[in-house]
């Protein structure tokens, strides 16, 4: 068992009880600060570092061949704590030959930025690595339907993000290979 | 009945007034900017910058200078203040309610009225002090007129009919009756000695405070302790931190002015600020020796206008340190509980203030026997 | 009539009539803000006779403090309108208000010469002794008061402030009684 130790408190001396002294050590110190570099950044010039993994407003993002990853399986859709996306379902247009093995790709997405909470789960989610949360954190309008980002408007804020699988190109090698599946 | 030189006269008079409600309230606007920069700078923060006048802001170098010093921001906050919707709650007392501001105002416009800033030298070679009306009993005015500006908070906190600013206005009363008492004590060895037997100067009187200070010591140096008790005094008559009882935004919300917005509240704040500019003209008068130079060194600049404009913007630039050191002190200490705020008052500094009239009393006896 | 005489006129219906409505309002607060215009106006009247220091001690002691210690015990009370218990208090009250209208009348008759006394007696104070040397007129500066005050009223100052001290002393004892015995534990 520890053995508990009251600390006896030193009773103040003259110059400590007048407080004088300590305010103005105090007073010092908010002086001495004045002088010291500001750490303000002046917004909308200065915008701040962005860490990698930061969690900004959702976004498709298309593969270095300027391919649409997202299949609209509609994961996100589902997982979406807010229901912020809406997903139309549509298919991959055919004569496609790069991507018609695919067979579906949205035919509209949205997700309503007034009510996403950047939870991130749709990232988390897809299958397709299509959509990410990236490092766009402001956004704006005057109206409730400009907050609505659509299809158009996700890809042009994600761009393209590099790919390691090209999936479905693997998987048409593989077919064309006779093992698919 | 209508005289043309009376007529004249009241006209100067009111133009002065004008003119010195002009200079004060735009100090008490600017201070309200250094409260906002100096607290920026003492947090690493840069304070408001943003502000422009079309005009003034496209001169090269001085606009961006004095917009980087946010110059135009009090500008803009009043007349934020102006334009602001005037709301009255339904539940105050309204008639009261709208009282308020004004009182709180009036008192603290009022108390310059006996502030000298300085001296103009007559071609006959007398000085004429600077100010509006020259009391006898100027420092007593001040005082009494001052402690009328408590009415205001007062007033606020009873007609809001909210438990908030009734907190404030009662805290603000009882600490204005507590540090009202010390802050008055502690003048008294003021009067003493500056009415010394034979020189006829009146130690009331606001001019012959600050002419015994010249080429002498300043009464700081000769009171200490007097100008302490005084300046701890006149925060706590301000409502300055760390004795911001009556608004003390943790516990009180706002405190008296909880109820009030738009330009009743812009009134308030700069009620306070003024306050704050007046007592601080007042601690320069009284114990940094007003427009005189330095301690125990004559006034260096001539006695002619030139010395009168010198002399003023010395004047000017003590009391701008002392509003700079109210400042600076409310960034740095954190507010006392109410209960030590009393305590301080009647335990500590009142016993204090008797203690030093008494050894002034008889020092200034010993001083003034008759040396035969 | 000069612009004084319209300014007596002025602050003398504003001192009575503030003193007249601090009576018949039925809200403490209002009628203590009534008092403090009354008081001030007189502070006023004050200004006008040039007994500046006279004014400035109205309005530093009655409307600075007095009346800041008043409204801080109303509005700590939490006095309402019809506060307090009317009925008891009413024979007293009425009795006092008597007695001092009384002790008024008989005071003006006094004073304002037509009762049997002197006229005043302000031209005692005229005549005071001569300070080192120098004579002091009857004036209104402060160096009169002192001198009046410390040579002429010296016993009553005392007896005033004795009644003062009287009041503190009982005060604090009246409330350091209910604290040890009962009531509050
Ligand atoms: S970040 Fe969360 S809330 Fe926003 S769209 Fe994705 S899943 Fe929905
Ligand atoms: S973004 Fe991903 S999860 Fe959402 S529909 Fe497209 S592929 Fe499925």
């Amino acid at each position: 068992m520890a053995k508990t130790v009251v600390l006896q408190r030193k009773p103040l001396s003259l110059s400590e009880r007048t407080y004088l002294p300590q305010i103005v050590t105090g007073l010092k110190t908010t002086f001495s600060n004045m002088f010291k570099e500001k750490v303000t950044l002046q917004y909308p010039e200065e915008k701040p570092i962005i860490p990698k993994n930061y969690r900004g407003v959702p976004t498709l993002v298309k593969d270095p061949n300027g391919r649409e990853k997202c299949v609209s399986c509609q994961l996100c859709e589902f997982v979406c704590p807010p229901k912020a996306i809406r997903i139309t379902p549509g298919s991959v247009p055919e004569g496609d030959e790069e991507r018609e093995h695919v067979e579906k790709a949205p035919q509209e997405f949205e997700i309503n930025m007034l009510r996403c909470i950047y939870c991130g789960y749709c990232q988390e989610v897809c299958p397709e690595e299509a959509i990410y949360l990236q490092d766009e954190y402001s956004s704006s309008g005057y109206t409730r339907e400009e907050m609505i980002n659509n299809k158009e408007k996700l890809y042009e804020l994600g761009g393209t993000l590099p790919d390691s699988h090209y999936k479905w190109d693997q998987k048409k090698t593989a077919e064309d290979q006779g093992n698919g599946h | 009945m209508f005289d043309f030189d009376m007529l004249l006269m009241v006209g100067l008079k009111f133009l002065f007034a004008l003119l010195m409600i002009g200079a004060v309230m735009t100090m008490a606007g600017y201070s309200v900017l250094a409260e906002r920069k100096v607290s920026a700078w003492m947090q690493g923060r840069v304070g408001p910058n943003r502000t422009v006048l079309p005009m003034i802001g496209h001169i090269p170098f001085v606009g961006k200078f004095l917009q980087g010093l946010g110059m135009f921001q009090p500008l803009a906050d009043g007349l934020k203040f102006l334009f602001k919707e005037e709301m009255i709650p339904g539940h105050v007392n309204k008639f009261y309610y709208n009282l308020a501001p004004i009182v709180a105002l009036v008192p603290a416009l009022t108390t310059m009225t006996v502030l000298p800033f300085g001296e103009f030298f007559a071609e006959d070679g007398r000085t004429i002090p600077l100010m509006l009306a020259n009391l006898e009993v100027g420092i007593l005015f001040v005082l009494a007129v001052s402690s009328l500006g408590v009415y205001g908070i007062v007033l606020a906190g009873w007609s809001s009919n909210s438990k908030y600013p009734f907190l404030g206005g009662i805290r603000s009363s009882a600490q204005m009756i507590s540090y009202e008492l010390a802050m008055g004590l502690s003048l008294l060895p003021i009067f003493l000695w500056v009415s010394e037997p034979g020189t006829g100067a009146l130690g009331l009187s606001l001019v012959d405070i600050v002419n015994s200070q010249n080429d002498r010591a300043w009464l700081l140096l000769v009171q200490p302790l007097s100008a302490l008790i005084f300046l701890i005094a006149l925060f706590a008559e301000t409502n300055r931190l760390p004795f911001d009882m009556p608004e003390s935004e943790t516990d009180l919300v706002g405190g008296f002015h909880t109820e009030y917005g738009g330009f009743k509240f812009g009134i308030f704040f700069v009620a306070e600020y003024a306050h704050i500019v007046v007592g601080s003209a007042i601690f320069t008068i009284i114990f940094l020796g007003g427009w005189h130079f330095l301690p125990w060194i004559a006034d260096p600049w001539p006695a002619t206008w030139v010395g009168t404009l010198l002399g003023i913007g010395w004047f000017l630039a003590k009391t701008i340190f002392l509003i700079f050191f109210f400042i600076w002190v409310r960034w740095t200490i954190p507010r006392f509980r109410y209960d030590q705020v009393m305590n301080l008052g009647w335990t500590k500094l009142l016993p204090l203030a008797l203690i030093n009239l008494i050894f002034y009393v008889l020092l200034v006896t010993w001083l003034d026997q008759p040396t035969t | 009539m000069n612009a004084v005489d319209l300014l007596f006129y002025f602050f003398a219906t504003l001192s009575v009539g503030g003193g007249l409505l601090m009576i018949i309002s039925r809200h403490p607060v209002p009628a203590a803000l009534f008092m403090i215009i009354s008081l001030v106006s007189v502070a006023a009247l004050f200004v006008l006779l040039e007994a500046f220091f006279l004014a400035i001690l109205q309005v530093l002691v009655y409307a600075g403090a007095v009346m800041v210690l008043f409204l801080f015990i109303i509005m700590l009370m939490d006095v309402g309108p019809d506060g307090g218990k009317v009925s008891r208090i009413k024979l007293i009250s009425g009795l006092a208000g008597c007695l001092s209208f009384g002790i008024l009348v008989v005071l003006l008759l006094q004073f304002s010469g037509i009762g049997n006394a002197e006229p005043g007696n302000w031209q005692e104070i005229q005549n005071t002794e001569p300070v080192n040397g120098d004579s002091l007129l009857f004036s209104t500066s402060m160096k009169n008061f002192g001198y009046g005050l410390f040579t002429k009223y010296m016993l009553p100052i005392q007896v005033a402030g004795f009644l003062l001290l009287a009041s503190m002393v009982g005060v604090i004892v009246l409330s350091k009684k209910s604290i040890t015995s009962g009531g509050i534990k």
